[in-house]
């Protein structure tokens, strides 16, 4: 009997390729339950879970939310800037309040890399990273496979580019675990200070040619620019980065073969992508955001599951 | 452990078509029925019935879906076992139609019950009927019957009622498995 073999999602790195597979096939059900007039399900309607957000966001808080809804789970949302974060509390203790209110799962996103799996260490009960610093994003990972499955079929044997900051993506190093796992192969790219200097030691190619990148592959997924984490420059514009890793249609054009275009959002437009390229056929961008929302019930539905009370 | 056949082949086939003939007596030509079978055991009974009665009533567009009840079970985080779902497929509105469940062994009855909690999901069906290959009677956790029964058996607790399909590379049997 399969089953999922994880307590926590920590991180794509502890997942193993029938875990993934396993979200996958449960997300397929998730998905057509998401797309008929009754969208819930009452299989959580027992858990209590807790969305803790030390960092803004829009889109993966919204779509947690939502698949903890239809799922029938009851949400607690709790972000730090409205909090007693601010007065000083300690990590542990603010989470630890709030278990003590009898809550089963937390799904947490803190800019500290490692700060879930600490937290995993000292609470009982479920953590979900929801992103951690420049660590991981497994969930976003997860469901930019489960996007590339369902346009293309598979994922083994498909050529993917992460274009852009490599280097303070938490959302590039989980898409890499996770592609590789599936079979894909994977390429970086991007100017040579945003891309960490041993990436090479995971397996991937890297190449400073966007022209060259995109020849090679049969999906780019466009990274954004995190301009919140550029303490420093690392490029001397954003219109020179725009002119040389910015997707647009041109760049489109020359290239004798159709590729699917990803991006985690949110997009700068103009920046890393061009408006006519984002709303284009080519892009997978709005089915990513739909496909979210059922890996995320998937992955709640099998964490929980794979706990008796 | 010992293994009783309770049904062998010949009166496997004769059952099937006796409960398809049942079916059509108070169904006439499915006008306005439907056949649900459910996942994952379920589905191999409601096909053989669901081509059967094509074939008595020479309709060929009689409405055919499958349930799965997964997400609606009461026993989820109550034990060890992982859960997982089966495909769900039922591509037309349940609204105002009269149902027919079917499933191989009927046992608890809780299974019925969070079928019906997934039907109601798609719409309020005029009326509900469950249909069964085996009923396990006297051995209900809930008020649930069904109006259509393939063979009814007694057995205790711990047996097992095992239902084996030339679909899924068997042969088409029913056994009780009794443990000693």
């Amino acid at each position: 009997m399969k089953r999922f073999s994880q307590k926590h999602l920590l991180g794509i790195k502890d997942l193993t390729r029938e875990d993934i597979e396993l979200v996958f096939e449960t997300a397929d059900n998730f998905k057509a339950i998401i797309n008929r007039p009754i969208k819930k399900v009452p299989s959580l309607r027992d858990v209590t879970i807790a969305n803790i957000f030390f960092e803004n966001s829009t889109r993966t808080r919204i779509s947690f939310e939502l698949a903890q809804k239809r799922l029938s789970a009851d949400v607690i949302n709790f972000s730090a800037s409205s909090s007693s974060v601010s007065k000083g509390e300690t990590l542990v203790d603010t989470v630890k309040n709030i278990l003590s209110m009898k809550v089963d799962m937390v799904v947490m996103r803190h800019p500290a890399p490692g700060a879930c799996l600490f937290l995993a260490k000292h609470i009982n009960a479920q953590i979900i990273n929801a992103g951690d610093g420049t660590h991981e994003h497994p969930t976003q990972a997860l469901l930019d496979a489960y996007s590339i499955r369902e346009k293309l079929g598979s994922v083994k044997g498909k050529k993917v580019v992460i274009v852009g900051d490599i280097t303070h993506s938490r959302v590039a190093l989980s898409n890499i675990f996770c592609l590789q796992k599936l079979g894909a192969e994977v390429m970086v790219c991007g100017p040579t200070t945003l891309i960490p200097k041993h990436i090479a030691s995971l397996g991937v190619k890297i190449e400073h040619d966007l022209m060259k990148a995109l020849q090679w592959c049969d999906v780019a997924n466009m990274l954004r620019i995190q301009l919140e984490r550029q303490e420093i420059k690392y490029f001397p514009s954003l219109r020179e980065y725009s002119m040389l890793f910015g997707l647009n249609k041109e760049k489109l054009q020359k290239l004798n073969k159709e590729i699917v275009i990803m991006h985690p959002g949110p997009i700068n437009r103009g920046v890393e992508i061009t408006s006519d390229v984002a709303d284009s056929k080519h892009s997978i961008i709005l089915d990513q955001v739909e496909n979210g929302v059922a890996t995320r019930m998937a992955i709640m539905y099998l964490l929980a599951g794979s706990s008796p009370q | 452990m010992s293994s009783k056949v309770i049904l062998e082949k010949k009166q496997f086939d004769i059952t099937i078509d006796r409960l398809c003939i049942e079916l059509i007596e108070k169904h006439g030509t499915f006008q306005n029925s439907a056949i649900i079978g459910l996942q994952p055991r379920g589905t191999y009974l409601s096909k053989r019935i669901y081509n059967r009665i094509k074939q008595l009533t020479g309709k060929s567009n009689i409405l055919y879906g499958e349930l799965d009840i997964a997400f609606y079970r009461d026993d989820f985080r109550r034990g060890n076992e992982q859960i997982l779902p089966s495909a769900m497929d039922i591509n037309f509105t349940v609204a105002d139609k009269h149902i027919v469940l079917i499933d191989d062994v009927l046992y608890t009855g809780r299974t019925i019950r969070s079928a019906l909690d997934a039907l109601t999901d798609f719409g309020r069906p005029a009326k509900v009927e469950l249909l069964v290959l085996v009923d396990r009677r006297f051995s209900r956790h809930l008020p649930i019957q069904p109006d259509y029964t393939g063979i009814a058996v007694d057995t205790r607790a711990n047996d097992k009622v095992k239902v084996e399909w030339t679909e899924n590379n068997k042969q088409d049997v029913i056994h009780i498995i009794t443990q000693n």
